[in-house]
């Protein structure tokens, strides 16, 4: 089936999401939507799939002009969608999961779950995915979650398959599974429209490329261009993300990490057996694809995590058991992975957001009372230092860009006297500049002789950043290996395969 | 592009709106935001209690069964009745024209300020834990536990004037901060929902009440069948504040020194600022390095304080005759309303505790002189309270532009919790 | 500075290694109540054999009468609850070792046994030396049980769709007095049961309105609608029934009808199926909401829009509709509830008549887990508790009857404490949909 879309425009308020964009894909075809995040390739595909009515523009199924009121209409017109974050309910069985919205009933209304399974059992064996149709989807990693939203669309006869950003939680091999899925899709002839930001899968994979910016389309590409060409579409300009830095100079051990397990809610180790070092003046990154125990690590070292199992110790402090309160007051700054959600009260002044973990005493609380002057002066000066876009220190932190959020975050941490930094995703969905910014702090703060951890799943920011890497999988750390290794070995050992030369 | 007040023209990006000249925002805020709407969701009730009024008004019916004879019979009736009842409503809580002196007729609005005390500390103390996150339906509980404890006191203890008011008013502070504590403390330490706990403790506390009240040696009083409490010595009473001519008594002050003292607390305190922080965002509070549990003990136990100190104003104060089960009078369950009204800000709940009360106080004037019984005043508190949570629904009944198109959550009215880890 | 490090020779396994989490929430709770036992029972025991009446002298099939001595029984059962405690604190212990189906089962009837026997022990202990008629005592816990449960059912169809339903007790508050109001004036008690219903849904139409349309907090609307309720029944009551109560406030009601051959099975029969049509229905709605959320595509949709609405979006549910219209049904069922209060127990309305029974209802929605069985169960239990407060009263107890009162929600601050505080409601519950 010919999908066509025909200067389709969305706005939010003030904001076009999506300017007249035209878009072509045809039968038995992979088409790579290729862009920065925001630049609103989600947006136009939830318009396509019914979730966002256009405010412009039509949609075509093989020259049929389309009205999409719901997901519900596109899905009858033959459109599937695996979304970025999976619309699977944890509660239900696998079966329950891919007839919810279109089940089959018996005599008396009753569910006819039998048919389902055998729906899954069918899709399952014709990709070799083998999903059992009775397990909680709740229970199954993430990779076959996934496999579960295609069996869903495919069970619908979807004949225009929209992948968003599919391999944002996957390993590179679960990845490299994903794109031998699709090209079997596509030779059965589906039509596939694959959103991503990562220059290499699309190489990979596509047939044809359109490249996205600030919601117009800007170009098309072939599979057959260079890297440097696909991200100056995409970008604008010529990317750079290689960070000035000078060698490190590190100092003396600061943070040691022996034998650290966390085990999660439901018994889980989530972090098992990790032990390492980070000295002075050193950046220590964490690599890995997301939700491999990273996040569960840094909050252990923090004290958020409940069980815990192992020592933290930072120079002569033992940091483990320590509530968060004295963790910070030890002098470990931190910088969430989620800020909206961990660093910052969205309903808080910028002025108010900056005492957030000082809110017990000198210098912005005196004998139980607020010190609004001092907070105000305080704000005022980080504001500028830190360059914060705002209109006042009386705005809203809630009401800032993203970029501009984490900044008020930095500030915060990074003015209190640290003896280690520790940032979770730093740059996370952050526009360019504001990255730049980010990256210079982190190098000046290592540079300053303090122990840096930086966390991400951006292996670009990783290399940039990082004096030694450790590449978790799995909760484990497969390995620590020094800055400049290659990236086909990170690669490699974030699937959990330890390198020749690394075990060596 | 930094904040110099310019309004830069269309950008691609939602940049923070640049501030506009401030006596626009003003005219904005009035206009699409509170005030505008808290009017309109009075008036708005008023004529719906006005509607029943009007039907359930026997001369209306009467004229109706002749409306098409003589319709406008019919209109007079409901104008004599509606307005009938409005201005009794008016009369019993503000000011009543029909005395000659001013003294008398200024007699209603002391009444109201005295219905008021009890449910402004109410308001304070349920608007302070919705500020903090939590949602606290148990003021009758805790009001019914601090009324026995400083009704106890009140007319047992022996204590010299002054000393004595005193030592009931800790009491009773402290029993409703106890059991407003057990809340606290269930829900930090068990992960139990403050609602369900609220709600089941206000029928533990008013069946341990009522198990005292009935049961001699414990609190009622020597010479009663009934379940009821000997009267409060003298020494315990709030004193009149304008004379034995009013019932307006001491504990007003306290009222106005409560909603000093909450004000402070919130706005300008570190507690303050913690109780905010983890009712907006108990996640970055928890990261901050701030005990969310311990906070949700510290909020209960001052939420449970408040409304004790709304049962010590019913006890001590509105009726010091000896108390029975029933001493709450349905201002725990009142005073969200109140704090809702009042958006869960001090002196917003001052203001609105103040209109209930005159409600309540024209309502008994109003059932007494024109028969529409006091539950009208209840249908407009609850109409009133509907309306305000819905703007949106009030400016479609009034064609009103759509304000404000920002969204604006002042107050978190969602309990959020912290993700069990 | 180029450290290689490996942790450890071993391959990193391909899936996480798991540990066992302990709860001691349950063991505490029976703890707890073994001591609360063995204060009552043994330090407190009291002298006297008690009579447990099995049979009324009408019924076809005669049971013999079965007695037990307070104080024996007393001993007997707190040394079985102590044992039965040891059981799951040694079932905490051993943790993973005992696999999860088989902990389940073994702490399911432990539990229950738990409870059976200790409500034994304290029947035994406060009718010592009276007799209690079982019958009775059972018929009336099916009395007080049904409103409960009716609006435990409206409160768990509305939860698990997504919407906090606090506003049980205004439904059926309203529910009573349109059952009234109508069937006085119709002389037809089933139009009383339609009205019922009807005013039911006419709550719910409020709460769906507010929470699904304006998005204002679920838990408030809920709270606000109680006391309009409230308000407004007791004006129309005081306006309108009071100046007519023999045309507008005498509802007929509806007769007994003994369902043949099952009546007369002894205990059973008279408690359970010489019941009026209102409880017959009640048996119908209790399967007819399991069978409905679980095995068909009513509830598979319902509870997907409760769980996780965006997905249930995503696949062509619309959610905001589902929830108005699943609320709109959990207001009919809880305001079959309603009708109740004034087609069976008693034939007229009173002011705030049904007096905290939707509280009692929705922690039974609690109690039970968002599960319309379990949350009968707790809601019987709560009936239960009530009644043996009257039972006791007429025959002269030790324990004060508020007390007894007291029972159903002391039991369920327990319960949300320690039993069930790990159970989660639905995810989506209480949280707005918003779309784009």
């Amino acid at each position: 089936m010919q999908l066509e879309l025909r200067g389709i425009t969305k706005r939010f308020g003030a904001l076009t999401a999506n300017d007249h964009i035209d878009l072509v894909v045809a039968p038995g075809e992979i088409h790579c939507l290729l862009g920065e995040n925001g630049a609103g390739k989600s947006t136009l595909m939830n318009v396509l799939y019914g979730l966002y009515q256009a405010d412009e523009g039509e949609i075509l199924l093989d020259d049929d002009v389309q009205h999409f009121e719901g997901p519900g209409d596109a899905m009858r017109a033959g459109i599937g969608m695996v979304h970025q974050h999976f619309m699977l309910i944890p509660v239900f069985t696998v079966a329950e999961n891919v007839m919810l919205g279109h089940e089959e009933t018996t005599f008396g209304g009753r569910l006819n779950l039998d048919a389902a399974r055998a729906r899954v059992r069918e899709i399952s064996d014709r990709f070799g995915f083998s999903v059992d149709p009775d397990a909680l989807v709740g229970d199954l990693p993430v990779g076959v979650q996934q496999r579960v939203e295609i069996i869903k669309a495919l069970s619908r006869d979807a004949q225009v398959l929209v992948f968003d950003e599919p391999t944002a939680v996957l390993t590179p091999q679960e990845t490299d599974e994903l794109m031998t899925i699709m090209r079997q899709l596509r030779d059965e002839g589906t039509s596939i429209v694959f959103i991503t930001h990562k220059l290499r899968e699309v190489r990979e994979v596509a047939d044809r490329i359109t490249v996205i910016r600030l919601g117009k389309v800007v170009g098309e590409a072939q599979p057959t261009a260079s890297n440097s060409e696909l991200a100056a579409l995409m970008v604008g300009r010529a990317v750079e993300l290689v960070v000035q830095k000078g060698p490190a100079s590190p100092g003396q051990p600061a943070l040691v990490v022996e034998h650290l397990d966390v085990i999660d809610a439901n018994g889980l180790k989530v972090v098992n057996d990790v032990s390492f070092t980070v000295r002075e003046g050193e950046i220590l990154a964490i690599a890995g694809v997301q939700g491999n125990g990273q996040t569960e690590l840094t909050e252990a070292i923090m004290g958020l995590q409940p069980r815990v199992n192992g020592r933290v110790s930072l120079g002569s402090e033992t940091l483990t058991g320590l509530s968060v309160r004295r963790v910070l007051d030890a002098g470990v700054g931190f910088v969430p992975e989620d800020r909206t959600h961990d660093g910052l009260v969205g309903e808080f002044t910028i002025a108010e957001n900056l005492m957030l973990d000082r809110s017990h005493g000198e210098p912005f609380v005196a004998r139980g009372s607020l010190r609004r002057d001092h907070l105000d002066e305080f704000a005022e000066e980080k504001k500028k230092e830190f360059d914060i876009r705002a209109p006042s220190i009386q705005t809203a932190a809630g009401r800032l860009s993203g970029g501009n959020q984490q900044k008020v975050v930095l500030a915060r941490e990074m003015s209190r006297d640290l003896r280690l930094l520790i940032a979770a995703q730093p740059t996370r969905g952050i526009d360019v500049g504001s990255i730049e910014f980010v990256h210079k702090r982190m190098i000046e703060t290592r540079d300053a002789g303090i122990p840096v951890i930086v966390v991400s799943t951006e292996l670009d920011e990783v290399v940039a950043l990082a004096d030694r890497i450790a590449v978790m999988y799995r909760g484990s750390i497969v390995g620590i290996v020094p800055g400049d290794t290659p990236r086909d070995v990170l690669g490699l050992m974030m699937a959990g395969e330890r390198p020749a030369e690394v075990a060596a | 592009m930094s904040a110099a007040g310019t309004t830069t023209a269309s950008s691609p990006t939602p940049e923070p709106s640049a501030p506009q000249p401030r006596a626009n925002a003003i005219l904005k805020e009035i206009i699409g935001g509170n005030v505008l709407i808290t009017i309109l969701a009075v008036f708005l009730a008023l004529l719906i209690g006005g509607i029943l009024i009007a039907f359930t008004n026997e001369d209306v019916q009467e004229a109706a069964g002749y409306f098409f004879s003589r319709p406008q019979d019919t209109f007079l009736a409901i104008w004599n009745a509606v307005s009938g009842a409005y201005v009794a409503l008016f009369q019993g809580s503000v000011y009543n024209f029909r005395r000659d002196d001013f003294a008398t007729a200024i007699r209603p609005l002391t009444d109201t300020l005295t219905y008021a005390a009890p449910l402004i500390v109410a308001g304070l103390g349920v608007g302070l834990a919705f500020r903090v996150g939590m949602f606290n339906i148990g003021g009758r509980g805790q009001m019914l536990i601090a009324a026995a404890a400083a009704g106890w006191v009140g007319f047992s203890f022996h204590l010299p004037w002054g000393i004595h008011l005193i030592v009931a008013i800790v009491a009773g502070i402290a029993g409703g901060a106890l059991w407003g504590g057990i809340v606290g403390l269930l829900k930090a330490r068990t992960g139990a929902h403050e609602v369900i706990l609220t709600i089941m403790l206000n029928y533990v506390a008013f069946y341990l009440v009522s198990y005292m009240l009935r049961t001699p040696g414990l609190l009622q009083a020597p010479d009663q069948v009934n379940p009821k409490s000997p009267p409060m010595l003298e020494t315990a009473i709030f004193p009149a504040l304008f004379g034995p001519a009013y019932k307006l008594h001491a504990g007003f002050i306290l009222v106005i020194l409560a909603t000093i003292f909450v004000w402070w607390l919130l706005n300008r305190s570190s507690l303050g600022f913690r109780f905010r922080a983890v009712g907006e965002n108990p996640n970055a509070a928890r990261v901050a390095g701030m005990d969310v549990k311990n906070i949700y003990v510290y909020a209960m136990l001052v939420s449970g304080g408040l409304l004790g100190l709304a049962g010590v104003m019913q006890v001590l104060g509105t009726v010091p005759t000896g108390f029975s089960s029933g001493i709450d009078a349905g201002i725990g369950f009142d005073a969200i309303t109140v704090a809702l009204l009042g958006r869960s800000r001090p002196w917003g709940i001052f203001a609105a505790g103040i209109l209930f009360g005159a409600f309540k106080a024209g309502g008994y004037s109003m059932q007494a002189s024109e028969g529409v019984p006091v539950d009208v005043v209840t249908i407009v508190q609850s109409l009133i309270v509907l309306f305000i949570a819905a703007p949106p629904l009030v400016r479609a009944i009034f064609f009103l532009p759509d304000g404000t198109r920002r969204k604006r959550r002042t107050t978190p009215i969602v309990t959020k919790e912290v993700e069990a880890k | 500075m180029s450290t290689i490090t490996t942790p450890d020779t071993t391959p990193v396994s391909g899936t996480l290694e798991s540990t066992e989490i302990r709860s001691w929430k349950a063991p505490i709770a029976l703890g707890i109540f073994v001591v609360v036992a063995a204060v009552l029972f043994v330090v407190a025991g009291r002298d006297g054999a008690t009579t447990f009446r099995l049979s009324s002298d009408t019924d076809l099939v005669q049971l013999a009468d079965w007695v037990l001595p307070a104080r024996g029984t007393g001993l007997t059962v707190t040394v079985l609850l102590a044992l039965l405690a040891a059981v799951v604190v040694g079932l905490t212990v051993a943790g993973s070792r005992l696999g999860s189906r088989a902990r389940r089962a073994i702490l399911a009837v432990s539990i229950v046994a738990f409870t059976f026997l200790f409500l034994l022990a304290f029947l035994t202990w406060a009718a010592a030396g009276a007799a209690i008629p079982v019958t009775g005592l059972l018929l009336g816990t099916v009395s007080l049980s049904a409103p409960l449960i009716f609006g435990a059912l409206g409160g768990v169809i509305s939860e698990r769709v997504g919407v906090v339903n606090v506003a049980i007790e205004g439904q059926l508050l309203a529910g009573a007095f349109c059952a009234a109001l109508v069937a006085s004036i119709t002389g037809n008690p089933f139009a009383g049961l339609i009205a019922a219903m009807v005013a039911g849904v006419l709550v719910s139409f409020v709460l769906a309105a507010f929470s699904i349309k304006y998005l204002v907090d679920q838990v408030i609307v809920g709270v606000v609608l109680n006391v309009l309720v409230l308000g407004l029944t007791s004006f129309l009551y005081s306006t309108v029934l009071s100046q007519d109560t023999a045309g507008l406030n005498t509802a007929p009601r509806f007769p007994r009808f003994p369902i043949p051959v099952l009546s007369d099975i002894p205990v059973v029969g008279p408690v359970l199926f010489r019941q009026t049509l209102i409880v017959y229905l009640m048996y119908i709605a209790v399967i007819a909401v399991y069978v409905g959320l679980f095995h068909t595509k009513w509830g598979l949709r319902l509870r997907a829009v409760g769980e996780h609405p965006q997905a249930a979006d995503t696949v062509g549910i619309r959610v905001n509709a589902t929830r108005f219209w699943n609320v709109s049904l959990a207001g009919a069922v809880a305001g079959l509830g309603g009708a109740y209060f004034t087609l069976d127990s008693v034939s007229s309305f009173g002011k705030d008549m049904t007096a905290g029974a939707g509280f009692i209802a929705l922690a039974a929605v609690i109690f039970g887990r968002w599960n319309p069985i379990r949350a009968t169960f707790a809601a019987l239990l709560f009936g239960f508790a009530t009644n043996l407060q009257n039972v006791l009263g007429a025959i002269g107890s030790p324990v004060p009857s508020e007390f007894m009162l007291m029972l159903p929600y002391l039991v369920t601050i327990l319960a949300v404490a320690g039993l069930v505080g790990y159970a989660r409601g639905p995810a989506a519950s209480g949280k707005p949909y918003i779309k784009s």
